[in-house]
């Protein structure tokens, strides 16, 4: 491949959004979460040694013939009901004919022009809050392929590979695929919508429990459709398709990529090639793949081998008030739930702490204070290491135990982040760092009134106006004492001390 | 006639019996299930080199299964069904698990299935004995099995004549005594077509009506296996147990099996008053066989002389059936026949190491596949082809809705359609191989059926007077009606053998086998 050596020219992206108007169309395909395959009665499981998870129906044997799984139908049903859309009385599905080694029928039991779901919308929110609704052309149900290995050659794919391997587990796992609209309208801030959207999109998919919507486990792929059109122009340019896009990082970059590319062979007079273009997250960019000289012809037809799904109105209403509380419900109530203003709100989303909260809040500690920690402290100790904020390693419930102790008064605020800091260490749980690290408030009084007594024998002048009521003088005992016990001290009892030892 | 019948063969040959009459001999103990299966091993040995019917028998199996059944009637068990002990053929496209199944081309060859179609797994419950495999055409495609990879079939009426395709090879076993029972498969007429020209009885039930899976596809909005048999007694009691829902097949219908054996004995007592019998006129007329005619007309005539109200009935849309059929056809096998790839099973040719993948793909499909096979296949995906597909499937598609209408109102008038089987007789082996018009015209009176998707037979109607070959009477009954023509069938047989003094399969000429065991490089094929 020659893209590895020649430099690919790239526009500058403010230059790139003042000349051009971004078009986007996004293709989500999720691996539904159902026990069995879509056509057989194989697990549908991540992995395995290869080509254990196979019958002769999803190896595509002669004579084999498939038979829907209603679970994914039913899937299929629920994510067109959240993403708005029409659910078809009637659909079939169709073969979309290709050769390709890890497809074992050399055609993919799919839907063409008779989808299960049509014409629905996801909102989505940027990171600022401004909200862009996103239109879902069709989401429809179709299986998925094998696994290729390809072993030799450099780029891992099938040109200049020595010999292939073939893993038969993944095919046949139920798909749904997604499509938008094509997206217009988003300016310099089409990378951005598409991560958000593709976000969203998870978010969703997660709460309706019918897929892992794992990236980097390919149960979750994204392809990202980009094209440029001149700002003004009427009509939309030629657009790419990029593939391999295994994160929601990666949705933003490639597309940004994308721009920049496609933008500098316009400037320079080219022509922008229809083409499939692979993600190398390594570099940030797209490479060429299979250039579509005449455009691929799948001649589609109605699968004869499956009757249509016809869903009865009756069940699809039954699904439709069974479905869970969606994300952007569950915000809505949480928003209330913890009196979060717009902009807290907004921060929490972004910190992408609204399940931690929740489940530290579920595991026993007030909202504030849950939120306190993720966003600021534990967010900071993110950023530090270059991690997510849910892969730290401490978890909601050892969370709510410090909180719990700060509340009980067995931890001052400043001994709650160092015990926080043992947890992140791998020093145990809460309590655990609290024993071995000594950090337990000094809670005994007696102990504390020595400490008192002896810093007001030290310092008599402030003692006196104290005494004379001038109790903001307080402070200053309270820290020499805070500072005598090296924090252990409930600063809130030192204070009740010191006063009642002047006024007594 | 042109030639005579030999004399009456020994009421003792077991290989001459109705699968009827040897269940009755096996369940009362009279016969062994092995001594039954080996008498048509041996007769397979004996006449098989000549009719190359099986391409493949498993004697072992057979054998083992047979005492099987012997050990279980011993014991006092009741036979697992009334075809319990009774030997039958499986035309070679449905799957058995673990005994070759090659659809008579080289791209499978040797390949070993890992499971049993569901025909084959009810034949077995039922403990019927499985001889073997028959040869056919090419992945079903033909109409005079001489496009098997393997050589073609031969008539046992004439041995230098096609025994009809695609399922060339489970009638002939049929009509030369190899087997009392054979399974077909029909996508056009391969089941009813072989029957008319072997004299045998041949039955496609409704679609939906029989389990396709593990029968390899050819296209599987028509493909429907089937009962082949020498009376339609036994077809009917074979209908019944390889009929019935299958939850494995997302098309078979979920309904009980139409009540084809009672219809059988019903139909037996040749009373058909009461039955209103359509004649299509679209079906009969130029470019028919006059003999083919004679004999339809004389059946025509029988079925009024058992009381049947025969009415004329215009189907008009039939004439666009061949048409309609020869698109359709091929856009499904060019999908269903894009599996074979070299890359799981089957033929793998120029894998040297050094080739892609593409293209030891593209040189196994050459080398694999026939030439009738490779010409649909290119049919069927220029069809499909964007800006074709309208025009071509699309078009297709609208002639079938107007088939099934034209069915329908026929059948608001009449219980059953007739029309003769086939066009003609059985032609000479190398006669149309090198004009396939004339060989797709075989199938012009079956198509509509398929097409449509309801039931429809042959039954034996005679022998043409100028070549002394069957013909074969096709009736055809709504969907899911099937019990209506074993009814009408099983009547037109009685009376046949009445007038006749015997079934005519009987009088299949006792050929000199060994001149014609040959070798098949001297067809002209
Ligand atoms: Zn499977």
């Amino acid at each position: 491949m020659s893209a590895s050596v020649a430099v690919t020219e790239l526009m500058d992206y403010d230059e790139v959004v003042q000349r051009f108007d971004p078009v986007l169309g996004l293709e989500v395909h999720v691996e539904l979460s159902t026990n069995t395959k879509m056509f057989c009665g194989c697990e549908n499981a991540f992995g395995g040694e290869p080509n254990t998870k196979v019958c002769p129906v999803c190896l595509g044997l002669p004579g084999s013939l498939p038979v829907v799984n209603g679970k994914a139908v039913e899937s299929a049903i629920r994510i067109g009901l959240a993403l708005n859309c029409d659910i078809a009385e009637w659909c079939r599905f169709a073969r979309k004919n290709y050769f390709y080694p890890d497809m074992p029928k050399n055609f993919q039991t799919s839907q063409y022009d008779e989808p299960i779901a049509v014409n629905g919308w996801l909102d989505v929110v940027l990171d600022d809050g401004e909200v862009v609704r996103v239109e879902i052309e069709r989401a429809h149900m179709e299986e998925d392929t094998g696994k290729s290995l390809h072993v030799g050659g450099s780029t891992g794919r099938i040109h200049g590979a020595e010999h292939s391997l073939l893993d038969y587990n993944r095919a046949g796992v139920p798909l749904i695929e997604i499509v938008t609209k094509p997206i217009v309208g988003t300016g310099a801030r089409a990378p951005e919508v598409a991560r958000a959207y593709v976000t969203a999109l998870r978010d969703l998919l997660r709460a309706l429990g019918v897929s892992d919507v794992r990236m980097d486990q390919g149960s979750l792929r994204c392809d990202a459709n980009v094209s440029l059109m001149a700002k003004g122009a009427a009509e939309f340019g030629t657009r790419t398709e990029t593939k391999n896009v295994n994160s929601l990082r990666s949705v933003e970059r490639a597309v940004r990529y994308e721009m920049t590319r496609q933008a500098a062979v316009l400037a320079n007079g080219g022509r922008v090639v229809q083409e499939t273009r692979h993600f190398d997250e390594s570099t940030g960019s797209t490479s060429s793949g299979r250039t579509k000289e005449t455009a691929e012809d799948y001649r589609y037809f109605p699968e004869p081998d499956l009757v249509p799904v016809a869903p009865s109105r009756e069940w699809v209403e039954e699904l439709r008030a069974t479905l869970p509380e969606l994300p952007w419900e569950r915000l809505k109530r949480i928003q209330t739930e913890w009196q979060l203003t717009d902009p807290e709100l907004r921060d929490l989303v972004n910190a992408g702490a609204v399940e931690l909260v929740a489940e530290t809040v579920a595991a026993g500690a007030g909202p504030a204070e849950a939120r306190s920690w993720w966003v600021s402290y534990l967010t900071q100790q993110a950023n530090t290491r270059g991690v997510d904020l849910a892969d730290l390693p401490i978890t909601p419930v050892q969370l709510a135990r410090v909180i719990a102790l700060v509340a009980e008064g067995s931890l001052t605020n400043k001994l709650a982040r160092e015990v926080v800091d043992g947890v992140l260490a791998g020093e145990g749980e809460p309590d655990q760092v609290v024993e071995a690290r000594g950090l337990k408030v000094v809670s005994d009084d007696s102990a504390l009134l020595a400490a008192v007594d002896e810093a007001l024998a030290a310092q008599p002048d402030i003692a006196e106006k104290i005494r004379s009521g001038k109790v903001a003088a307080a402070g200053a005992i309270v820290g020499a004492v805070m500072k005598a016990t090296k924090g252990q001290a409930d600063a809130k009892r030192v204070r009740e001390l010191v006063l009642s030892r002047c006024t007594g | 006639m042109s030639q005579t019948s030999s004399p009456e063969p020994a009421n003792t040959d077991l290989t001459r019996l109705a699968a009827a009459e040897l269940a009755e001999l096996v369940h009362s103990r009279q016969v062994s299930a092995v001594e039954v299966t080996q008498a048509h091993l041996d007769r397979i040995a004996e006449v098989d080199p000549a009719v190359h019917a099986f391409l493949h028998t498993d004697a072992e199996n057979a054998l083992a299964t047979a005492r099987q059944v012997d050990q279980d009637l011993a014991a006092g068990q009741a036979p697992a069904s009334p075809l319990a002990g009774v030997p039958v053929a499986v035309k070679d496209v449905l799957t058995t698990e673990g005994t070759p199944t090659t659809c008579g081309s080289r791209m499978l060859e040797g390949w070993l299935p890992p499971y049993d179609s569901t025909v084959v797994r009810r034949l077995r419950a039922a403990g019927l004995v499985i001889l073997g495999k028959t040869n056919m055409d090419e992945f079903a495609m033909g109409s005079s099995t001489e496009n098997s990879a393997f050589g073609p079939t031969r008539n046992p009426w004439d041995l230098d004549r096609i025994p009809g395709g695609s399922g060339g090879g489970s009638s002939a076993a049929l009509a030369a005594f190899e087997a009392p029972l054979a399974i077909g498969t029909d996508t056009g007429g391969s089941i009813r077509q072989p029957g008319a020209v072997t004299g045998t009885v041949g039955v496609k039930p409704t679609y939906g009506g029989v389990s396709r899976y593990g029968l390899v596809a050819f296209s599987s909005s028509l493909d429907q296996a089937g009962p082949c048999a020498r009376t339609v007694l036994d077809a009917a009691l074979l209908h019944e147990v390889i009929g019935g829902h299958d939850p494995l097949d997302s098309t078979s219908i979920d309904q009980p099996v139409p009540p084809v054996v009672a219809a059988v004995r019903e139909g037996a007592t040749g009373d058909l008053r009461g039955v209103r019998v359509g004649v299509v006129t679209q079906l009969s007329g130029e470019g028919y066989q006059p003999g083919v005619l004679r004999s339809f007309h004389a059946a025509v005539d029988t079925l009024r002389e058992l009381g049947a109200e025969v009415v004329e009935v215009s189907c008009p849309s039939f004439q666009y059936a061949l048409s309609a059929y020869y698109l359709i056809a091929p856009s499904e096998c060019s999908s269903n026949l894009a599996r074979f790839d070299a890359m799981r099973y089957g033929l793998r040719v120029g894998d040297d190491g050094n080739r892609s993948a593409e293209e030891v793909m593209s040189l196994t499909r050459e080398a694999g596949f026939g030439p009738e096979v490779k010409r649909r296949i290119m049919l069927g995906t220029y069809a499909l082809s964007s800006g074709y597909y309208d025009a071509y499937y699309g078009s297709a598609q609208k002639v079938r809705t107007l088939i099934k209408r034209d069915f329908d109102a026929a059948f608001e008038n009449v219980d059953v359609l007739v029309s003769p089987t086939t066009p003609t007789t059985a032609f000479r082996l190398g006669e149309r191989v090198n004009d396939p018009m004339a060989m797709y015209l075989a199938d012009l009176c079956t198509i509509p059926a398929n097409l449509a998707g309801n039931a429809a037979l042959s039954v034996p109607s005679g022998l043409s007077d100028e070549d002394g070959l069957p013909v074969g009477l096709q009736v055809m009954a709504p969907v899911m009606q099937d019990h209506r023509m074993y009814r009408v069938a099983a009547a037109y047989e009685v009376a046949r053998n009445a007038a006749e003094g015997g079934p005519q399969i009987q009088r299949v000429p006792q050929a000199d086998w060994s001149a014609h065991n040959r070798a098949q490089s001297e067809v002209a094929v």
